[in-house]
């Protein structure tokens, strides 16, 4: 298409800023309705524990209490459990998942009672007057822990805490093994995270008792899919049912790509009570009723040749699941499952994984979802693998760098839409002076001081743009891997573009604007963003994964260009030429030849709607629909580097460089895209160096708020330094691949190896995550031969 | 319930309130003035940061009775006959908010620091947000916006 | 988030502070910044009947000098004021050096000298400072059978005020007016350095020093405290010792700091273990007192 690029490309300030920098934001906490009531839930204090008794009696009495209930009371209210639609392998273990527990509670935090009163206030007074005799069992938290004989079983209805067992093997690994040089074996923990999204979740449930119908605002990620999954939990028709995510979420990060019992909970008590339902989560509240994420042990062992050549990869983890399985739990490590071999070559892999339950909150997919997992493990033992070699950790990236082209096969078995890994690695270097921190870094030592320095590489590869519908099946997921957009030309001119993104702070009506404002040739001020309401955007499949420009903003250029072609028709027929006679640029149908002969966009759209003469066989107004479903994944990557400084004595790391080359193909807003790489990296930082969701033995959670669990502030950061090469995705007409979470897959084996190397003449070869002054003042102790 | 009276965005309020009723609860429920987030239960992330006599405070850790002849202002407060506030100004135009859930406390927090530091260095201004989390930008253009917005004020 | 019910009373003076302290029918506390008590009370780990806000006493609030020329804090003088009153930077720079760490910009603004000496808290920075400081506490309650508005005063040194974790000499009829503190004598140096997992955060652990230098360079009086080193703000009385009447040499400063490692009684938590404070009261103790010593001698 020939149009004039306006917008696409350039850093237009956000149309999403103006309310939220008056005040006037549109977050969930503040709607209320006319007779509204408000929930509060009981939870379990304990870990598990069978429940032998609820007595709401003293909660229901109390002053402006409405409805005090049990999890038995409200068994009926249920056409099903929450639902888990990723069932990985087809002997996986599904345990019933209620929202409010009815025998046993299984994690800290597992809702037994719910209280409804006319005051947020009231409910949570009465609430504290809920008396639940419980019979405490032993619980267990640990993934491995849950697996040795004779642990204490999450789910009594099974034999043993194991839900699932998913394996991946290409080539012949045990060969690759046999041939091999040198093999490096390294063991990692993934440190249990929680998503913090700024905003804690909410609900409003409202019914209209005489129609049966509902309409349920919740701060999520997924109004369409959870539209479905409210439908089939409650039985109520799926028609029936309008989902609204509210104009503004505060983030989500995948905390709010779920179905919780608490929205499950607010549509039953509406249906029950007739009135307005509505829940909001305190932050420590939320931290143990809303998911988790990472929680995994992994083993990796790479096979080589002397020079650093790898040959193959063994893979094993074990994934905590928590006490259920949330929406999409299971399928979370199956996102890691193929990129354990990073963006490097070689001739076989294996890749097992066991999904375990424990007594904790359930985890699913946090920013990256299985993709930092295995960037972490691969970059931090291709370290190892230098170390063992003898050569440089950027030249062994290079010398294992798979070869640039497009659709290139990787060991891990799936073909990456385009490569090309080596300019991102010399860009990363030329802008960290490789050569000069090098010599820094050896006067340091030699000086012998107490703050040594050191540089972390983390050469990464993801899979985003999630998906091919026919891949996702192959691998069990219960849903499509679509998206959906409608744009509209108005009949003054403007357009509406109806998207099924449900953006949370991404700045999808900013990024969509620029791709229709330059398809259709109007101004960035004259398109309007629809999203978030089931009623207004009938189809979507929301956004998570990095997905949303490379399926739903594919799905809008495309409906765009359908526009284009609609037009041309009726331009051709009011300029009385042929369709195949008209030049289009920047929203002007111009005849060949005679450029004076014209007719615009607004024109169009005008003579679209008066319909006072249009082509045969052609329609009023001028919109179209496209629903796009993309033929492969996308597969973003880049370099990024680490430099810190780390105080021998104390421990403590200071993070004094940050640099990262991202590679996510086009770019439609340059700015929208540096703050995504910015607050990506920043929660990978946070991985590395400072959160950590810790459990006592008997369940409860020891960092139960934002006191203890350590969310870091801009004192604790540098000012990052970007760049990009751009490789354009050959899996969609735009090129563009996603970079939501790409920040966050590179950064946390960058920091831990430049920790690693900051320590390594001292003999330092591993700091666990998060690396705290503790544990680097351990591990320089357990290097230089003190007790660890 | 006791009787309060402050200044909330230079307009007077008069309101009974209950004595454990905090300020941010005040503002939000009785004002109406939803603006002001809250984010935390611990007075750790700062989402409700308000100016009180001049200082940033969290109004989730002052109860509403202690700001009784107090002059508040809120981020509904911060621009004056419709022009934006160079804090403001500036986080639009550095990109230093992405789902703005943190930033009304985050710019009340700035605009409270650089009346007492006009021309901040960045590390400064890192240490003068130290209590104000954000989990979307990683405070890179926050930063930015604090610095441009002193620059701004200064000339 | 929401505290319990409780009754509300705004004192406007001392005596009306004491006066509602007197009667001990009611269970009051005195609400001060409110830094820690407010959250304490959003999750209902306080459950006061009725609180005297001390906001509106004007007297509190002064920083003056005292008699013999130290320096008086009323207890409502605010973290902030500590952290950029110039008075303060001069006279008793250790205070300005130190108030920064304490939590948030926020915070300081709220939370006061006395509150957070009264709170008693081990890991809190400014009850260790003040100890270093030779710092007396300033009590008042209502005379018993007095006329209204008669006080009874004592003077409390805070090495003998901090009675256990959050647990101070502090009756429930008394309240804190006001920290003293002797002036700081010629040859002073003081340094403050602490350890957190973030900033902000409490300390994993932190040291505060002061050291006086005679013309010939021999430490003749030295004082050390511990933030997060024991089950109250600690004075390091014996390792202090080891430097007086020494030249503060590297390696008299690293006895000095072994036997505050030594004599220091840390508790292990989620964030670090016994032995990593104590490591770490080692190598803080080192950096400070030298860093102390330093000063004096610059």
């Amino acid at each position: 298409m020939a149009t004039a690029e306006k917008y696409v490309g350039g850093g237009v300030p956000r149309k999403e800023d103006p309310k939220l920098l008056t005040g006037q934001g549109q977050f969930l906490e503040g709607l209320t309705l006319p007779g509204m009531l408000h929930a509060a839930l009981v939870r379990s204090p304990h870990g598990s524990a069978r429940i032998n008794s609820v007595d709401v009696s003293a909660a229901a009495a109390a002053e402006g209490v409405v409805a005090a209930l049990s999890g038995a009371d409200l068994a009926d209210e249920w056409a099903a459990g929450l639902p888990m639609a990723w069932p990985v392998t087809d002997d996986i273990r599904i345990p019933d998942h209620w929202p409010v527990a009815q025998d046993v509670v299984r994690y800290v935090g597992d809702a037994v009672a719910v209280v409804v009163a006319t005051s947020r206030n009231a409910a949570l007074d009465a609430a504290e007057l809920v008396e639940v005799d419980y019979e405490v069992l032993e619980a267990v938290v640990d993934v491995e822990a849950a697996l040795a004989d004779g642990a204490p079983r999450v789910h009594e209805s099974f034999d043993d805490n194991k839900s699932y067992t998913w394996a991946l093997t290409n080539g012949d690994v045990d060969a690759a093994f046999a041939k091999a040089d040198v093999v490096v074996a390294e063991r990692y923990t993934q440190p249990r995270l929680i998503p913090n999204a700024m905003e804690p979740r909410a609900v409003v449930a409202q019914s209209v008792p005489s129609t049966g119908d509902f309409t349920v605002w919740s701060t999520t990620q997924i109004p369409h899919v959870a539209k479905v999954l409210f439908a089939l939990t409650l039985g109520i028709p799926e028609g029936q049912i309008r989902v609204i995510a509210p104009p503004d979420v505060g983030g989500g990060f995948g905390s709010k790509l779920n179905v919780y019992a608490e929205e499950a909970l607010c549509i039953a008590l509406a249906r029950r009570l007739g009135k307005p339902v509505k829940w909001v989560a305190g932050r420590s509240e939320g931290y143990l009723a809303t998911i988790h994420g990472r929680d995994q042990v992994q083993e990796i062992e790479i096979a080589a040749t002397s020079d650093g050549k790898i040959l193959g990869y063994r893979v094993h983890i074990l994934a905590a699941m928590g006490a259920y399985l949330q929406l999409v739990a299971p399928g979370v490590p199956l996102l890691g499952a193929f990129l354990y071999c990073g963006c490097y070559g070689g001739e076989a892999y294996h890749f097992e994984c066991t999904g375990v339950f424990t007594n904790t909150t359930p985890t699913d997919a946090y920013r990256g979802a299985g993709r930092p997992e295995a960037t972490y493990a691969i970059e931090r033992v291709i370290d190892a693998l230098a170390r063992e070699v003898g050569v440089d950790a950027a030249e062994i990236r290079r010398r294992n760098f798979l070869p640039a082209g497009d659709m290139v096969q990787s060991p891990g078995g799936l073909a990456f839409d385009s490569a090309d890994y080596e300019p991102a690695l010399d860009r990363a270097l030329e802008l960290l002076d490789y050569d000069g921190f090098r010599s820094d870094q050896a006067e340091r030592r030699a000086g012998g001081g107490r703050r040594q320095t050191g540089v972390g590489f983390s050469s990464y590869v993801e899979i985003c743009g999630l998906a091919p519908s026919q891949v996702l099946a192959s691998l069990k997921y219960g849903a499509g891997g679509w998206d959906a957009a409608t744009v509209r030309m108005l009949p003054t001119g403007k357009a509406e573009v109806v998207t099924g993104s449900s953006p949370h702070g991404q700045g999808h009506v900013t990024s969509w604007s620029q791709i229709a404002a330059d398809a259709l040739g109007i101004p960035y001020e004259d398109v309007t963003v629809l999203h978030g309401d089931t009623h207004v955007a009938p189809h979507g499949m929301n956004t998570y994964g990095s997905r949303s420009l490379a399926v739903a903003g594919v799905a809008v250029h495309n409906a765009c260009g359908r526009v284009v072609d609609k037009a041309r028709g009726l331009a051709a027929h009011l300029l009385e030429v042929a369709p195949e006679d008209l030049e289009y640029e920047a929203g002007t149908f111009s005849v060949k030849g005679v450029p004076d002969r014209t007719k615009s966009m607004p024109e169009l759209a005008f003579a679209a709607w008066t319909a006072h003469s249009l082509p045969e066989d052609s329609e009023p107004g001028l919109e179209a629909s496209c629903v796009y479903d993309p033929p492969n994944f996308t597969f973003p990557f880049g370099t990024h580097v680490a430099v810190v400084e780390v105080d021998t004595e104390t421990g403590a790391v200071d993070l004094v460089r940050y640099i990262a080359v991202d590679d996510c193909g086009p770019v439609i807003n340059p700015v929208i895209v540096d703050g995504q790489v910015h607050g990506g990296v920043a929660q990978g930082i946070a991985a590395a160096l400072y959160e950590e969701a810790t459990y006592a033995e008997d369940g409860t959670l020891e960092t139960a708020s934002m006191v203890n669990y350590l969310v870091p502030s801009a004192a604790e950061f540098p000012s990052f330094e970007t760049d990009r090469t751009v490789t354009p995705s050959t899996s969609n007409p735009m090129g563009v691949k996603g970079i939501g979470e790409a920040g966050t897959i590179g950064s946390a084996p960058a920091v831990i190896n430049a920790i690693v190397d900051a320590l390594s003449h001292l003999g330092v070869t591993d700091v666990p995550m998060p690396a705290s002054p503790e544990r680097v003042w351990r591990a320089i102790r357990a290097a230089q031969g003190g007790e660890e | 319930m006791k009787r309060v009276s402050m200044t909330v965005n230079g307009v007077r309020h008069e309101a009974d309130v209950e004595s454990r009723t905090l300020l941010v609860h005040f503002i939000r429920e009785q004002l109406e003035l939803t603006g002001t987030n809250v984010g935390c239960d611990t007075s750790s992330c700062g989402a409700c940061t308000i100016l009180m006599n001049g200082q940033s405070v969290k109004s989730c850790t002052v109860l509403a009775v202690q700001a009784d002849g107090a002059a508040v202002t809120t981020v509904e407060g911060l621009a004056s006959n419709g022009d934006w506030h160079p804090v403001q100004k500036a986080f639009h135009e550095n990109h230093g908010l992405q789902c703005g859930f943190c930033t009304p406390g985050m710019m009340m927090a700035a605009v409270g620091y650089l009346d007492e530091n006009p021309a901040p260095t960045e590390e400064e201004v890192r240490l003068a947000l130290e209590g104000n989390l954000c989990r979307c930008t990683g405070y890179h253009n926050i930063v930015k916006a604090v610095l441009a917005a002193a620059d701004d004020m200064g000339s | 988030m929401k505290p319990p019910p409780f009754d509300y009373v705004a004192a406007a003076t001392v005596d009306e502070a004491l006066e509602a302290l007197a009667d001990t029918s009611v269970e009051t506390r005195p609400l001060a910044g409110g830094q820690s008590l407010v959250p304490m009370l959003n999750f209902r780990l306080a459950v006061p009947e009725r609180l005297v806000d001390l906001n509106g006493i004007d007297e509190l609030s002064r920083i003056e000098e005292t008699e013999d020329g130290g320096l008086r804090l009323g207890a409502m003088v605010r973290h902030r004021q500590l952290e950029h009153d110039p008075f303060i930077a001069r006279r008793m720079p250790l205070l300005s050096e130190a108030t920064p760490f304490i939590a948030h910009p926020q915070i300081r603004s709220r939370g006061t000298v006395g509150g957070s000496v009264a709170h008693a808290d081990p890991a809190a920075e400014l009850p260790a400072v003040l100890l270093t400081l030779g710092a007396r506490v300033r009590i008042a309650r209502r005379s018993l059978g007095g006329e209204p508005g008669s006080r009874v005063e004592r003077t409390v040194g805070l090495g003998e005020f901090f009675l256990g974790p959050f647990f101070s000499a502090l009756e429930p009829d008394e309240l804190l007016t006001a920290i003293e503190m002797p002036p700081s004598a010629p040859g002073e140096g003081t340094a403050f350095d602490e350890v957190a997992r973030r900033r902000g955060d409490y300390a994993l652990a932190g040291v505060a020093a002061r050291v006086r230098l005679n013309s010939g360079g021999v430490c003749d009086e030295a004082a050390i405290s511990l933030v997060n080193g024991g089950a109250t703000p600690c004075l390091m009385r014996e390792a202090a010792r080891t430097l007086v009447g020494q030249e503060p040499t590297p390696e008299v400063i690293e006895a000095t700091a072994a036997a505050c490692a030594a004599t220091s009684e840390p508790a292990a938590d989620m964030h670090a273990s016994e032995a990593y404070r104590r490591h770490l009261i080692q190598v803080l103790t080192r950096r400070v007192v030298s860093r102390a010593a330093d000063r004096v001698l610059t």
